[in-house]
This record gives structure tokens, sequence and C-alpha cells, in this order.
């Protein structure tokens, strides 16, 4: 039945939308961004600001993010934190395929969203290279207010439906959102000038 | 080389000729570094591990292929594309002491010190991996930091950076 | 005003317990046969997995087991294959290289100014360190002095990112025991220290603050005030740690004799740092081999009797109160002064001269494309990072870029340790084990 079928292919968007299947998947969808459990990539110094983004200052708790899972099967959201090098590579692709779907990705630091400061024979110069990339956060690393506006990023397009319509066209699979660098909002920060006196 | 400053290849003081155990070696007054043939290293190592040298901090290499000069080397000494570097600690007379080792391109072995500081077994395989040159009686002579079917090995001189063209992704950006 | 913890560390300067090399003779033996570490490549541990190898009561089957390196509890991306009799650990390997980023093949491409970048993402718990010991190695090939108050200023963010990486540890041991509230209570006083770096250097990770020549910039003002407000709630706090874990049965049940290491077979593995101090042999490079203005300060050193792992957590908790010691002490005495060399060849001028003087516009200019030359030369330049003995050694071609940088870095010398900590011991102590260790990844495969 042309029904059944359209169902198995497209999920809820293969109904004709009622406005009960509609809801529906607004519900879907406002669930899976509120339920993203991460998995635990960390690979290098945007592990530790990952880590600063879990603690009870920057709270990632308020999303329901605070538990890293180790499992992949468990988990939905990869961030990885870090600067992927060759030997690493392979290891990445089996945590990601490991992983059920509906998955996300971000890269998170320039290292894993380009290849960073160290354009050279030992890393992988950006994480796209090895999986589809959802979101990229820039810095070096990122602080945690960053890597919060990253989630929140993601969060609002899985929300409304823009992340499967970004990946669709996309040449690489992944929705490909870069974001801006958030840092010092909350701390109050004043800029260092080097070199005044 | 037209961009190195003029005064930059004059040494800063002027070296005693000196014998530690034999061999040559040189003191700058703040370190000495001594200069033994490839075969003596180990029997050096075990002589200054008698005189107080008991730890071993560092096992590096050097590929002099480019390198206009010679950081300062006496001259009974033959200069060689590669150098191995051990660090020495002497903890009692708080002093350090550093081993030079020539290592030529037709012959790109060293022996061990495993037996002597097993401390040296990664610190060998690094340089196993990332010069080729390998260590006799070794145990484990494999490749440490890069996978194990790597080709080439990458601090060397005639081996490039491996950079790549910077290109700009297709990413559609957002505030 | 210092803490005292009711510690198995006893913060004096006992004798080293090794009077002549003899003595290493019986450490080598073991350490140098194939009793706990895993010597097979990794093709062959895959095929030989499950294999029968004879035990003392008749064959017994070995299982050959990998943990890493993507994994919670190891650290970063470490890997370990453990050869495994049951539960019990027999041999194992860790396998590194997993973060290999040839930092010291960019090290070469990058000039001495730039320099500072790259080594203080090698150990990124304590970049502050690696930017020190290679501006010091960076000033003795260059044979400069750099100011007083750049040293004050250098010791001070030293000791504050000693209090950081420490706090990352407490935080990092509590949780692979199972105690996770002290990983929210390390990240919580981290994020005190944080901020204060990001006031001072502008960034709260791989700061690039301290360079050739002195540091970046001058400490902003008010800093004293929050360096106070930093470290006068730190004492209650580190009873409250106590409180937690050092009296806690549970804690000292999984630490005490777990992982035990001696003197001498720490010397053999070439092992420094709070391992090394864990076995009685009281070795920092702040007092023996003093650099910066540690002979201006008083402090003790923290040793260990047992070499186990609550050794080495006794001995990390007493470094805090000591390095809180230290920065209060530098607050009475910093002195007033320029915060980096005037040397022209070697600092760039200020930013509103090049405005005024064409000569400065050049130098700035030099500076920053070319680098400034450092005559040809080697030498070496260490310090005591929170893991041991941190040492850059340099060689110099008279041009403005390295021609070879390379870094001690004394993760990657104390995971040789690993294998022989581990033996014996059950899969639930490897966590424990490597935790003590703290190796951070970044300068174990640079």
């Amino acid at each position: 039945m042309g029904l059944v079928d359209n169902v198995k292919e497209d999920g809820f968007a293969g109904l004709e939308h009622n406005f009960i299947t509609g809801k529906l998947e607004d519900l879907v969808k406002w669930s899976r961004a509120r339920s993203t459990w991460p998995a635990t990539f960390g690979l290098a110094c945007c592990a530790i600001e990952m880590m600063a983004a879990g603690g009870a200052h920057y709270d990632l708790a308020r999303y329901g993010m605070e538990v890293f899972r180790a499992s992949p099967r468990q988990a939905d959201l990869m961030i990885v934190a870090g600067r992927l090098s060759q030997k690493m590579a392979p290891v990445l692709r089996t945590i990601y395929d490991q992983m059920m779907e509906p998955k996300w990705v971000i890269s998170m630091g320039v290292c894993a969203s380009s290849g960073g400061m160290f354009n050279n024979y030992a890393l992988v110069q950006g994480v796209d290279q090895v999986v589809p990339v959802d979101v990229y956060a820039p810095g070096c690393p990122p602080g945690p207010e960053t890597l919060m506006h990253a989630i929140l990023t993601l969060h609002a397009s899985i929300e409304n439906g823009e992340i499967l319509r970004r990946r669709e066209v996309s040449p690489t699979g992944g929705a490909a959102i870069t974001v801006e660098q958030k840092d010092g909002q909350t701390s109050g920060a004043t800029p260092v000038l080097l070199e005044a006196r | 080389m037209s961009d190195v400053a003029e005064d930059a290849t004059e040494v800063v003081a002027e070296p005693e000729p000196l014998l530690i155990h034999g061999h040559p070696a040189t003191d700058d007054g703040d370190v000495v570094v001594v200069f033994p043939a490839k075969a003596e290293l180990l029997a050096l190592a075990t002589q200054l591990r008698t005189d107080g040298y008991w730890q071993c901090l560092d096992l590096c290499a050097v590929d002099f292929l480019t390198h206009p000069t010679r950081p300062v080397i006496p001259e009974s000494v033959t200069p060689e594309r590669f150098e191995i570097v051990v660090l020495l600690i002497n903890h009692s007379a708080r002093t350090r002491l550093r081993i030079r080792v020539q290592i030529g391109e037709d012959d790109l072995t060293c022996p061990t010190l495993f037996r002597l500081h097993p401390g040296t077994e990664a610190m060998e395989r690094e340089v196993y991996d990332l010069f080729g040159i390998a260590f006799d009686g070794h145990p484990d002579m494999t490749r440490i930091l890069l996978p194990d079917d790597w080709e080439g090995h990458p601090l060397r001189k005639d081996y490039a950076i491996g950079r790549i063209p910077v290109q700009f992704k297709n990413s559609i950006a957002q505030g | 005003m210092s803490t005292t913890l009711p510690t198995s560390a006893a913060p004096t300067n006992p004798p080293p317990a090794i009077s002549d090399a003899s003595q290493l003779d019986a450490a080598l033996e073991h350490l140098t046969s194939d009793a706990s570490v895993l010597r097979w490549s990794e093709t062959e541990a895959e095929e030989r997995s499950g294999y029968q190898a004879p035990t003392d009561e008749g064959a017994g089957e070995r299982m050959i087991m990998n943990m890493g390196p993507q994994h919670p509890s190891t650290h970063g991306v470490l890997r370990l294959v453990l050869e495994l009799d049951g539960e019990v650990i027999t041999r194992s390997k860790p396998v590194i290289g997993y973060l290999h980023t040839g930092m010291e093949k960019t090290g070469e491409d990058l000039t001495y100014v730039q320099g500072a970048t790259n080594v203080t993402r090698m150990d990124y718990a304590s970049p502050l360190f690696t930017e020190l010991a290679f501006s010091m190695a960076t000033e003795q090939l260059l044979g400069i002095e750099v100011p007083e108050r750049a040293q004050w200023i250098r010791m001070l963010m030293c000791e504050m990112n000693r209090l950081s990486s420490h706090m990352l540890f407490m935080a990092t041991n509590g949780m692979d025991l199972g105690a996770v509230s002290m990983m929210l209570y390390g990240w919580r006083e981290r994020e005190e220290i944080l901020r204060f770096f990001e006031m001072v250097t502008g960034l709260r990770m791989n700061h690039n603050y301290i360079r050739p020549g002195g540091v970046a910039a001058d400490l902003p003002p008010g800093w004293a005030d929050e360096v106070r407000r930093v470290l006068d709630p730190l004492p209650a706090r580190l009873e409250e740690f106590d409180t937690l874990m050092t009296g806690q049965p549970i804690w000292r049940e999984r630490l005490q004799g777990v992982g035990v290491i001696t003197a001498e077979e720490c010397l053999a593995l070439g092992t420094t740092g709070p391992i090394l101090r864990s076995t009685g042999f009281a070795w920092d490079l702040r007092r023996d081999m003093p650099y910066l203005r540690y002979d201006d300060v008083d402090f003790d050193v923290c040793v260990g009797t047992y070499g186990d792992c609550f050794d080495r957590y006794a001995i990390r908790l007493a470094e805090i109160g000591e390095s809180i010691r230290i920065v209060r002490q530098i607050l009475d005495k910093m002195p007033a002064g320029d915060y980096r060399i005037q040397d022209k060849k070697v600092t760039p001028p200020p930013r509103a001269r090049i405005d005024e003087s064409m000569e400065a516009l050049i130098h700035h200019f030099k500076i920053f494309t070319e680098g400034f030359k450092v005559p040809a030369g080697e030498t070496y330049a260490a310090v005591e990072s929170p893991r041991g003995e941190l040492g850059v050694y340099i060689v110099s071609d008279g041009s403005g870029k390295p021609y070879r940088m390379h870094v001690r870095g004394p993760s990657f010398v104390n995971l040789q340790t690993l294998p022989h900590l581990m033996k014996d011991s059950l899969i639930a102590d490897t966590v424990a084990i490597v935790s003590s260790v703290d190796p951070i990844m970044g300068e174990v495969d640079r």
C-alpha cells in the first residue's frame, strides 16, 4: 500500500500531513533536540574545555547533556574535540559507525574543523574527511561558551528540521553550519593588550 | 644562506680540548658534551653510570643534512649526517651530561642503551619511527607514533612537512 | 602559610635511598625481561588473542584485551593492550601515537616567536611550563638575561598553572575511582584559576604568554587582589577534599599498595616528577637545579614512602599546598620593572611607537615575518612541570627558525612505568594506576 510504503521510506514525513501527524513530527523533533547525549570523543586540549563545559560553572546538565556516554551505542551526539591524527582516523570512523541513527556530529575546535595550526603530515585536515559534520565550532580551544553556542545551534536546527534539509543538499552529508566564537561573554573578560608599553 | 646574520655562526665560547673516559669532549661552562664512536657508546654509558650518571633523561636524533655548520664539535670527530643525542643526569653532583654519537647515512644503526637504561626503549623507538635509525639489540624495534604501515621517516630533512593548500569549505555561516 | 594535611607524604628532604650504581642492577634484570611488557606487534596480538600459555599450575588460558584508545578512563587517547589471566593482568603494553601531531616538525617551520604557540599545545593541562622551557632554551642560545620582574611573573604564572594542573589531577583521579563529586569540585577550583589566566593572558588555555625575552604583557592592575581572591578559599576546600578522600576507607583500599614502584626502577626507566618522589627519592628541579627565582622562595619538596598510588595522590595534594605557599611569597616579593627584555632585536617595539619611528616599524616587521636570528649552537633547558622534568633541546643554525626542536615530555617517559606498575594487578586497578601516573597524551605523542 502506498501509505505504508511512504511511512517505511520517510517516517512521519511520508504521511500526507494532517494536523495530528504534523504535531507528532514536531514532537519527535522537539524530543530529539532535548535528549542528545554526547559520546566521549575528547582527543586533546579541546577535551579539557569540553569537560569544563560539563562542570559546575558552564553547566551542560541544564540541557540534559552532562552524561557523556562512553559507549557509542547509547550516544547520539559525537563532539570531536581535538586534533585527529592519521592513526586515530579509522578509530573515529569505527566509533561513528557504531552510533545509531539519528546521530549528529559537532566538530569542536579548529584542529577538528580544518587541521588548525598543524597543516602537516600527521593530522587529518578536518574531521569532515572522515565523518559528516553538522556544526563547526571555531576556537583554539573554543571556550565552553562557544561549545554551548554550537550545541544550542544544533538543537535549534534539529528542532526546526533545518538540519535534515541541509544534510540532503550537502556534498559531505553533514549540515556544515559554522558558528561564531562567543568566549569571554559571561566572565566579563577585557581584552589583554600586548606590547602596550 | 643569505638570510643568516653575519654574527650567527660565531661560537659563543671557545671549547677546551678535553677527554672523558678516553673520548673527545667539550665543556662550554654549562654542560659537558662527549663524542664517543658508535661502538663505544654502551661502554661509555656504563662507565658514566658508575660515575654517578644513573639516569638517562632523553635520547633523540638530529639530521644535519641542511645545517650550514655544526654545533661545536672537536676536531678529532668526523661529523656525519645524523647524530644521536643522549642526555644523562647525575643527581648527587646536580649536573647533566650530553653524549653525541655520529651516525653515517651508509650505516643507519646504533647500539641500544636498553640493557643499561630500560627507559630508552620508547625513546629509541621514536628515533626509529621518525628518523629511520635502527638500534641493535632493542627488544621491540617497531614504529611507536605513526601507523605501522607508514612509509618514510618524517623528521628527516628530505621529508616535506606535508602542508596542503588551504581550501575554503562550502559551509554555511550562521551567527 | 602552609596547609598541614594528614597525608602519608612527609614533606622533608630525606637522603637519597641509593648510594651507588650497583643497587640499580637488580632492577635492570626484571625491567629488561619480558616479565611485564607485552612486546608484540598489533597483528600478532590480534592473531594470538585467547592463546594457551603455560602457567605455574599447568596450561592456563591468557586473553589479550584492548583498552582504548576511545575510553572514558584512559586520560586521552591511550591504548593499553592487556594480557589477562582471568581478571589479573600478567603483561601489558601501552600503544601510543593516536595524538601524534608532528609538532617537532612544525616547530622547525615556525619562528622562535611563534614557537611558543606550538609547544604550548603539547602538555595542554600545564601549557605555561612548556612555553617556559622553550623560552629558556631560546634565551640560553641568544645569551640574554630576562629582567627580574619577568622572572617573577613567570614563576607566578607557572605556580598557578601547577595549581590548575593538580586540580585537574584531583578531579580526574576522583572520577576514575568513582568519587564523581570530586570531578565537579576540581573543575570548580580550576575555573577560578582559569579566570585569573584569562585576566592576565587573554586566554583560558594554551596561552602563548611566556615568550623568549620575557612575557607577552605585563600583569594588569588588580592582579594581586585577583590572586588573593583565588587563593583565600583554597585551604578550606583542600580540607574538604581531605575529608572526602584521604581519610575515606574505600579510597585508601583502592589506592594503598596499588601500583608500587621502587626508586631503582624509576631511575632505570627515566621517570621523574611525582612518581619518582613517591618512592622516597627527593628530586625536584626547582630546589636541586633552580631556575627562575626558586632559590629566593621557601618551599618544601613533597616525598612519599611506599611508591604506591596513594603516595602519588598525597604528594600532589601536598604540592598544591606548597604552590599556594610559593604564590603568597611571590605576592610580597614581586619587583617593579620591565616585563620583557628591552633588546630591540628580540622583543617587538610597543605598538604606539610604530606610528612614530621608522626603525620601530622595521624591527616589528622583521621580528614578525622572518623572526629574530638566534646564534648557531645547541642547548637544553628543563623545568619541573607537574608531571616531571620537561625539557626542550634546540639545535639552531643561525636563522630565525629552530633547526631541530625536541621536547622531552615527562609523560612520554613516565608511561614506560605502566607495564611494571600494572603487573599482577586487577583491571580495576589499571584505572587507578593510569590516573596516578597522570599522563597528558599531547606531550606523549607530540
